[in-house]
C-alpha cells in the first residue's frame, strides 16, 4: 500500500502509548473557570456580562468583535467574579472573564435545529459563527472565516486533519475512535458547503484502527476517502497534509483555499456536528494530561477554563518532579512556568516532562552536518537562517525565504549542536509578520 | 511544584539524541579499519604515528582555547578526527615529529584562527597535509618501508603506464600513506557511516563517478577496466572521497551543491592526476574545492516547498 507523506520532516519518540488507549473521561471544572477574550486569532472577544453576573452553562459572556472573531460561552453555571488580565499559555496577560463555578452546571436552553440536510449554507455558516468554532488543531482560526472562501464552488477537497503527528497527543485519536460518527457527520455538514468538493481523511498509519472505523462509515458514499498518511512530524501540517493528500503545494503567500483545500481538525468537526446539530456553542474539548512525571496519563473532556492545576490533580497529581511542562505537543506547544493557566479552545495537552532537554543539550558551535536542511518540510536552509537571524540580517533572511517557515520545530530537533534554530528564526519571522501588519 | 516557576523557552522541547560528539565517534570508529590495517601492515612505527599526531592534534587544541579564554572543546572529538585523518597521510617512514607539527598548524593555523570548529573553509587535516607536502617534500614522499624502497602504485603507473598487482592495490599491501593503502578497510569504514547516516554517497558518488569518467575520456586509454580500477583504488581517492570529500564543515550543505562539489572535486583530481607533475592530486583537489564551496552554495539554495504558485 501506497502511503500518502511529503519530503522532510521527522521521526520523534512519540509517547503516545501511555495514553492511546485510555477512554475519555469527564474532568471537573474546579472551582475558578478563567475564560481570556483572545483565544483565536482575529479581534479580541467583548464581555458581554458584567461583575457579579450569574451566567448559565452555554451562555454567551463574550460577543466576536467583527468577522475574524469568535464568541466565547461560559462552561459552568455561576458568578463572574471579575474581569481581568491573566495569564495565558503563551505568557502574554490576556483579559480574561473570571467565574466562580456553583457546581450547579445549570444549561441554558439550546436552540432547536431543523434537521441539518434541510439547512442552507448561510444557516450552516451563521451556526457554526454562532458556537464560537476555531481551528482546534493549535492555530485557532475563526472556523466561519475558513469555510467562507471567496469562490465556494472553487473548493475540491475538504480535509479532515485526523494525522495527530505531534508526539504524546491522543486527544484527537481519542475522539476518532470514541465518536467517529459526528466527525464523519461534521464533514458531511460542511461538504454541504461545498457542492464540488470530496471529503478526505488524512489518517497517519499508527492509527489504523481509527482508519477502519471511518472506513467503515463512509464506505456507502463516493463523495468521502479515508487516506492513510505515512506516521512523521509534521504531517499534520496544513501545507504539508495537502500535498500528501492531493500533490498540490502552497506558500506562504497563499491559503489552502487558493488550491482548492480547507483543511479542519477532528474536534473542529466534532464541535461543527454539535453546534449545527444540536445547537450547543464550543463549550467542551479533548485534552491529553501526560508525560512521565504524571502518575495516572488520561484524556480528559474538559470544560473549556478549567484551570491545568485541577486537570493535574485529577490526573494523580505527580509522579515524579516535573521539570518541563508544556501546553500542547513538545514540538510546537508553549513551555508553562506553572500550572495556573486555563485550557483554551486550542489547547490539545499538557505534557509534563522530568527532563528539559532545551536545557541538557546546550548550543554549541553548527558543523554544517545539513541535517536541519533535510528535515525542513519547507525545504528551507535552517541553520543559515537561524545565523541570518542572530545577525538581525532582515534582508538576507527575506532572500533566503525565512517567511516561508511554519515554525515546526523539526529543524531544533535535529540539530546535533543542540542549537535553538526554530527559535531564532521564529524570533525574527513574527517581527517581521508584527511589522507588515501595521 | 506548588510555587516554584519552571524554566520556559522556546519550542520544541524535545531533541533527536545524536549530539555532535557522536557523530565525531563514529567517524573515529569508521577510520578505525583504515588505521588497524595501516598497523598491521606497516607496524608499530604506524600506531607511534597515529598516536602522536592524535595527541598533539587534542593538545593544541586544549591549549589554544585555554589560553584564549575560550570555551574547551576538546570533548567534541573533532581534534581526534583531526589528528587520525592526518595520521593516516603520512608516510610511516617520515620522521615522528612532523604528524605533531602538522597537527598544531590543522589545529591552530586551519581551524582556531578562523573561528574554530565549523568556521575553517578548509579540511584541516588536508591543509596540514598539503603544508607538509610542500615544507618538507622529502620527508612527505619517502615512502620506503620494511627497510625496502618502493614507489606507491600510482607512482609506477605514472611513469611506466604498468598497473602492477590490482589485487595488492586493493587490500592494501602496497606502499603509500599509512591509511589509505587498503580499500577494503577504507570501504568498510564508509559503509559503517553510509549505514549510520553520518554521509551519503552524493559527495563521493558524485566524486567517484566524474573521475572515472573524467580518466576515460583523457587518460588516454579509453574504457580500460585494469588502469580504471588501479586509478581508483590508488592513491588518497578512496579515503578523500569517503573521509575528507564528506567533512561537514568544509562541503556545501545544500543536496544539490553536494552533486556540484562531488563532480568537481572528480575533474580537478584528475587534471592534477594526468597532467600535474605528481601522481597524487586527491588532497590538492579536496582542498582547492573547499575554496568553491560558498560559491556553490549561493548558486544551489534549495528552492522552498510550493514556490511555484508564488502570489504578489
Amino acid at each position: 500500500m501506497k502511503l500518502f507523506s511529503f519530503r522532510g520532516g521527522i521521526h520523534p519518540y512519540d509517547g503516545k502509548a501511555m495514553s492511546k488507549d485510555l477512554p475519555i473521561a469527564e474532568a471537573k471544572a474546579g472551582k475558578e473557570l478563567v475564560y481570556p477574550l483572545q483565544q483565536h486569532i482575529g479581534a479580541m472577544a467583548k464581555p458581554v456580562v458584567s461583575k457579579g453576573d450569574r451566567v448559565l452553562v452555554g451562555q454567551k459572556i463574550a460577543e466576536a468583535q467583527g468577522f475574524v472573531s469568535a464568541s466565547i460561552y461560559a462552561t459552568v453555571s455561576g458568578n463572574v467574579r471579575i474581569i481581568e488580565p491573566r495569564r495565558t499559555v503563551s505568557g502574554s496577560m490576556v483579559d480574561s472573564i473570571v467565574i466562580v463555578n456553583d457546581e450547579q452546571y445549570e444549561e441554558v436552553e439550546y436552540p432547536k435545529r431543523k434537521p441539518w440536510e434541510e439547512l442552507n449554507a448561510e444557516e450552516i455558516l451563521e451556526y457554526i459563527r454562532e458556537a464560537g468554532i476555531v481551528g482546534m488543531g493549535g492555530a485557532a482560526f475563526p472556523t466561519h472565516v475558513k469555510l467562507s472562501p471567496k469562490d465556494p464552488q472553487a473548493i475540491q477537497y475538504v480535509i479532515a486533519n485526523c494525522s495527530e503527528c505531534e508526539p504524546y497527543l491522543t486527544s484527537d485519536y481519542r475522539r476518532l475512535m470514541e465518536e467517529p460518527e459526528r466527525i464523519v457527520l461534521g464533514l458531511k455538514i460542511v461538504l454541504k458547503l461545498f457542492p464540488n468538493a470530496t471529503g478526505l481523511f488524512g489518517v497517519e498509519d499508527n492509527k489504523m484502527d481509527a482508519a477502519v472505523k471511518l472506513r467503515a462509515l463512509t464506505q456507502d458514499d463516493p463523495r468521502f476517502k479515508v487516506c492513510i498518511c505515512k506516521s512523521k512530524y509534521p504531517q499534520g501540517a496544513e501545507r504539508q497534509l495537502i500535498k500528501a493528500l492531493t500533490g498540490r503545494e502552497l506558500n506562504s503567500t497563499k491559503l489552502p483555499a487558493d488550491v482548492g483545500c480547507i483543511v479542519l481538525n477532528v474536534d473542529t468537526l466534532y464541535s461543527i456536528t454539535r453546534a449545527v446539530c444540536e445547537g450547543r456553542p464550543l463549550l467542551h474539548r479533548i485534552v491529553t494530561v501526560t508525560g512521565d512525571a504524571i502518575e495516572k496519563p488520561q484524556n480528559f473532556a474538559v470544560r473549556i477554563g478549567t484551570s491545568y492545576e485541577e486537570l493535574v490533580e485529577q490526573a494523580g497529581g505527580f509522579a515524579k518532579e516535573p521539570v518541563r511542562i508544556v501546553s500542547g505537543g513538545p514540538m510546537m506547544g508553549n513551555a508553562l512556568p506553572d500550572l495556573k493557566v486555563p485550557v483554551m479552545k486550542a489547547s490539545s495537552a499538557l505534557l509534563c516532562m522530568t527532563r528539559d532537554e532545551t536545557e541538557q543539550y546546550s548550543p554549541t558551535a553548527c558543523i554544517r552536518c545539513g541535517r536541519c536542511l533535510d528535515a525542513c518540510p519547507e525545504h528551507l536552509m535552517p541553520t543559515n537562517l537561524a545565523e541570518l537571524a542572530l545577525r538581525w540580517d532582515r534582508e538576507g533572511f527575506l532572500k533566503l525565504n525565512g517567511m516561508e517557515c511554519i515554525e515546526c520545530g523539526s529543524c531544533s530537533y535535529v540539530c546535533p549542536a543542540g542549537r535553538r534554530l526554530a527559535h531564532a528564526i521564529k524570533a525574527v519571522r513574527r517581527t517581521i509578520i508584527e511589522e507588515r501588519r501595521r | 511544584m506548588s510555587e516554584v516557576m519552571l524554566n520556559v523557552s522556546a519550542s520544541p522541547h524535545v531533541r533527536a539524541k545524536v549530539r555532535t560528539c557522536h557523530i565525531m565517534q563514529m567517524v573515529i570508529v569508521a577510520l578505525l579499519p583504515a588505521a588497524g590495517y595501516g598497523i598491521f601492515h606497516f607496524g608499530y612505527r604506524a600506531a607511534l604515528h597515529i598516536l602522536l599526531t592524535v595527541a598533539a592534534a587534542v593538545i593544541a587544541e586544549y591549549l589554544f582555547e585555554y589560553f584564549m579564554h575560550r570555551p574547551i572543546t576538546t570533548g567534541d572529538c573533532s581534534a581526534v578526527v583531526t589528528g587520525l585523518l592526518l595520521a593516516l597521510n603520512l608516510p610511516v617512514a617520515a620522521p615522528l615529529w612532523i604528524g605533531p607539527l602538522g597537527s598544531v598548524f590543522a589545529i591552530i593555523v586551519v581551524k582556531q584562527l578562523f573561528g574554530g570548529l565549523g568556521q575553517n573553509f578548509m579540511n584541516p587535516a588536508l591543509g596540514a597535509r598539503c603544508f607538509l607536502l610542500l615544507s618538507f617534500a622529502g620527508h612527505m614522499t619517502n615512502f620506503t618501508y620494511d627497510t625496502y624502497s618502493a614507489a606507491t602504485p600510482l607512482a609506477t603507473l605514472k611513469e611506466t603506464g604498468e598497473v602492477l598487482d590490482l589485487q595488492a592495490m586493493i587490500t592494501g599491501n602496497v606502499a603509500g600513506t599509512i591509511g589509505e593503502t587498503s580499500v577494503i578497510a577504507i570501504l568498510i569504514g564508509a559503509v559503517f557511516l553510509i549505514l549510520m547516516g553520518v554521509i551519503d554517497f552524493r559527495i563521493p558518488g558524485s566524486y567517484l563517478l566524474s573521475f572515472a569518467a573524467f580518466i576515460c575520456v583523457f587518460g588516454g586509454r579509453g574504457f580500460d577496466v585494469t588502469y580504471l580500477s588501479a586509478q581508483l583504488a590508488g592513491g588518497g581517492l578512496m579515503l578523500g572521497a569517503w573521509f575528507m570529500a564528506t567533512d561537514y564543515v568544509t562541503a556545501p550543505i545544500t543536496k544539490g551543491g553536494q552533486y556540484i562539489y562531488g563532480v568537481l572535486l572528480g575533474i580537478l583530481t584528475g587534471l592534477f592526476r594526468l597532467f600535474g607533475p605528481s601522481a597524487e592530486g586527491v588532497s590538492y583537489a579536496i582542498i582547492l574545492g573547499n575554496l568553491f564551496v560558498p560559491l556553490i552554495e549561493k548558486i544551489t539554495v534549495p528552492r522552498p516547498f510550493g514556490w511555484e504558485g508564488k502570489r504578489k
